[in-house]
């Protein structure tokens, strides 16, 4: 029996187990539309493209599954493309769709025509714009292949209306057919064996984790590896909590906001051994300074990472999992004894921390609070800029993909729609977002969502009346000439929040914080709580441009 | 360094348009990019020149291989390989020079696709080295148009050496 291409596209994403899809409906994307009425599928609809598609991220960090994600042409699809860069740089599994004009018009600038694959193209792993009906399940098992597999990623594809209404004889493909798409997984031996007898001869060894930890699920083997060899662990931003915040081995993040020791160990370190990470610029600072009298490991699935920022002398493509267990059944057990007493004073003699201040509210302290009251057992998204670096700082995770934040994009907005797809991907779970007036401005009509999905999302407004981050960056670079960082004008967030009907606290003291966070987390479905914070607060320590780690300033 | 790469694409719309907006973006500098398809129609094949160090070059190999549409690369610039160009130049060439120009074109080997008025048409082929010295022998005759398809290049086939089995050397990486 025939059926038309838009009701094959359901049955594919049927047979994918897709449980939800987010999305905006529109002209060129109506007959999908149209067959998602008689589905069960579960559509969320979001108040602009944007929140959908991060939506969908945020889903696909916390489950580890495909986020799925729809609209129309023309600006539907060009509202998306923030979130496909964002999905890109933090390599998150998705699959967009997007309607498109009809074939015969396409090429002619249409009513909202764009050429979304051309424009895609940098920020997604690959993409399609599908030219006859039947290629289309194809394409799909393809898209969700490529998307979840390797270093995951977002791929898109662009239907044109008529294809979507021609009819297709439906059957789902059982197989994949790429030639060229072979990510490799398992670790060469040789390079295996090097890195064990380098691991072996190492006296001061450092993990620095990142972000594929979490997509390879290798947790429980790098918290084996690292007690196995007695090496302390350090996370990138994208790799906070694929390690137990409450470990002895633990160093919290390193980089350009990151805790002292860490970037003391590295630098003193005389092997790296860099496990899923890619030495980006706001993690290795200076490259000559970075780790500099350290042999080099590095491990990860996307053999491009490897050598492109730092000179590497232990390379191995994989994934990551297969490469510990590898190691760890090689591996003899090492005390490091010294060492690490070297780096345990040096958490002593550095701790992170902040001041307090009797008469203003630090933000934080909220952050702390918020731990206190949830164990790191919360899933926390969160915006860009000093409340993202304090939570990274403050907050320590106990939970697997328990972070939900913009990395590689560092993109204002992500938090409130990442945090609501991240409720509906781990429904039973406790979801909290971070985020402060500047950011949380660029995305709050997801409030609207949040509420239609009776969504339990407790919202911390760290309101500190200005683009912190920014207005940093001018302190410290721009001799404090605070150029439209400043916001005159923000609105009352708990005026906000009661017109969505959403439940809304405020604080601006320790004791009240205090109160108000249980007291947040104990109010059933959505909760907002504007936290008015000391605005002159500072992320510390900081790199300046230029320098190394190590050279960390205060300020 | 010049390196010559010989790439393997499936021959999906929009291939080339992501090799070219890879290297662009990348900022890798092309010095000649041909295509044009197999023996087997769904693939085409790509010479590339780029020119870059072994740092550069490993990185544009890795890039490439990121493209889910490319199925091999081989840099062949350390193999034995032959390479061929073609240009075609039109110069100025009135009825009482025609005779010295078509007397350069002998000794490059190149054939005289057209005759205008005023012009002449003439067609070269051959490795890069022999296409630039024809143009430079041609150039006092003031060039009117040129036209040049890049360069495509391919392994020689293996020595005979007596012993089977012995066959060309490819640079793919195993990892
Ligand atoms: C979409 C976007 N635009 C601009 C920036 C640049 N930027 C980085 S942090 C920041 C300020 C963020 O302010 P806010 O959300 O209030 O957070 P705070 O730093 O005050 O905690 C800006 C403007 C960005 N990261 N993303």
């Amino acid at each position: 029996m025939k059926i038309t291409a838009a009701e094959a596209l359901v049955r594919c994403l049927e047979n994918e187990q897709v449980e939800v899809v987010f999305g905006y409906p529109g002209g060129a994307i109506l007959p999908v539309y149209d067959m998602l009425y008689d589905s069960g599928m579960r559509h969320v609809l979001a108040r602009h493209e944007q929140g959908a598609v991060h939506a969908a991220d945020g889903y696909a960090r916390v489950s580890g599954r495909v986020g799925v994600c729809m609209a129309t042409s023309g600006p539907g699809a060009t509202n998306l493309v923030t979130g496909i860069a964002n999905a890109y740089m933090d390599s998150v599994p998705m699959v967009l769709f997007t309607g498109q004009v009809p074939t015969t018009m396409v090429g002619t600038d249409s009513f909202q025509e764009v050429d979304i694959t051309g424009i895609s193209m940098p920020v997604t792993k690959h993409n399609y714009l599908i030219k006859e009906a039947r290629q289309l399940p194809q394409i799909i098992k393809n898209a969700f292949h490529i998307a979840s597999t390797g270093r995951p990623g977002p791929v898109l594809i662009d239907i044109p209306k008529d294809v979507a209404e021609s009819e297709i004889y439906f059957e789902y493909p059982s197989q994949v057919k790429l030639w060229g798409y072979s990510p490799t997984y398992r670790g060469h031996p040789q390079k295996i064996n090097e890195a064990v007898s380098a691991i072996q001869q190492s006296k001061r060894p450092v993990i620095y984790a990142g972000g594929g930890i979490l997509n390879s699920g290798a947790l429980e083997d790098l918290r084996n590896f690292a007690e196995i060899i007695n090496a302390p662990v350090t996370n990138t931003f994208m790799g906070l909590s694929s390690f137990s915040g409450s470990h002895p081995l633990y160093l919290g993040m390193l980089g350009l906001h990151g805790s002292r020791y860490a970037n003391r160990a590295i630098s003193e370190c005389d092997l790296l051994i860099a496990l899923g990470a890619r030495f980006d610029d706001r993690v290795t600072g200076k490259i000559a300074e970075f780790a500099p009298h350290a042999k080099v490991i590095h491990a990860d699935i996307d053999p491009a990472e490897i050598g492109k920022n730092v000179l590497v002398d232990i390379p191995i493509v994989g994934d990551v999992k297969r490469i510990l267990r590898a190691f760890n059944a090689r591996l003899e057990p090492r005390e490091n004894k010294e060492w690490v007493e070297t780096v345990q004073q040096w958490k002593k003699d550095y701790p992170v921390t902040y001041k307090q201040d009797d008469n203003m509210l630090k933000p934080q302290y909220v952050i702390e609070k918020i731990y206190e009251h949830t164990g790191g057992n919360a899933t926390i998204a969160t915006d860009v800029g000093q409340h993202q670096m304090w939570v990274a700082q403050f907050y320590s995770f106990n939970r697997p993909r328990g972070l939900v934040s913009s990395g590689g994009l560092g993109c204002m907005g992500f938090g409130l729609p990442s945090a609501m797809g991240a409720q509906i991907g781990i429904p039973g779970e406790q979801v909290a977002l971070v985020t402060s007036e500047g950011s949380f401005q660029m995305t709050m009509q997801e409030m609207a969502t949040i509420v239609e999905q009776n969504l339990p999302v407790k919202i911390f407004i760290l309101n500190n009346d200005s683009l912190g981050m920014v207005r940093q960056l001018q302190e410290v670079y721009c001799n404090k000439r605070y150029m439209a960082t400043n916001l005159k004008f923000v609105p009352d967030f708990e005026v906000f929040a009661r017109a969505y009907g959403v439940s809304a606290f405020s604080a601006s003291s320790n004791e009240e914080v205090d109160k108000v966070v249980p007291e947040a987390f104990n109010t059933p479905g959505p909760v907002v709580v504007n936290c008015k914070v000391h605005q002159d607060e500072n992320v510390t320590p900081m790199v300046l441009a230029g320098k190394g780690i190590s050279n960390a300033i205060d300020v | 360094m010049r390196h010559t790469l010989a790439v393997l694409v499936e021959n999906n719309p929009g291939v080339l348009a992501r090799v070219s907006s890879l290297f662009s973006r990348r900022g890798y500098n092309i010095d000649s990019l041909a295509v044009g398809r197999t023996d087997d129609p769904a693939v085409s094949r790509m010479t590339i020149v780029v020119e870059g160090d072994a740092r550069v070059l490993e990185q544009v190999n890795k890039q490439l291989h990121k493209l889910v549409d490319i199925i091999k690369i081989s840099d062949i610039t350390a193999d034995e390989f032959v390479d061929r160009e073609l240009v075609l130049i039109k110069v100025n060439a009135d009825p009482s020079i025609r005779g010295e120009v078509m007397q350069i074109a002998d000794v490059f080997r190149a054939r005289i696709v057209d005759l205008g008025q005023n012009t002449i048409t003439l067609e070269c082929t051959g490795n890069g080295g022999k296409v630039n010295a024809f143009e430079e022998a041609v150039k006092p005759y003031c060039i009117k148009e040129l036209v040049r398809t890049g360069k495509i290049a391919m392994w020689r086939g293996a020595k005979y050496t007596g012993f089977p089995g012995s066959s060309n050397k490819t640079n793919k990486e195993d990892e």
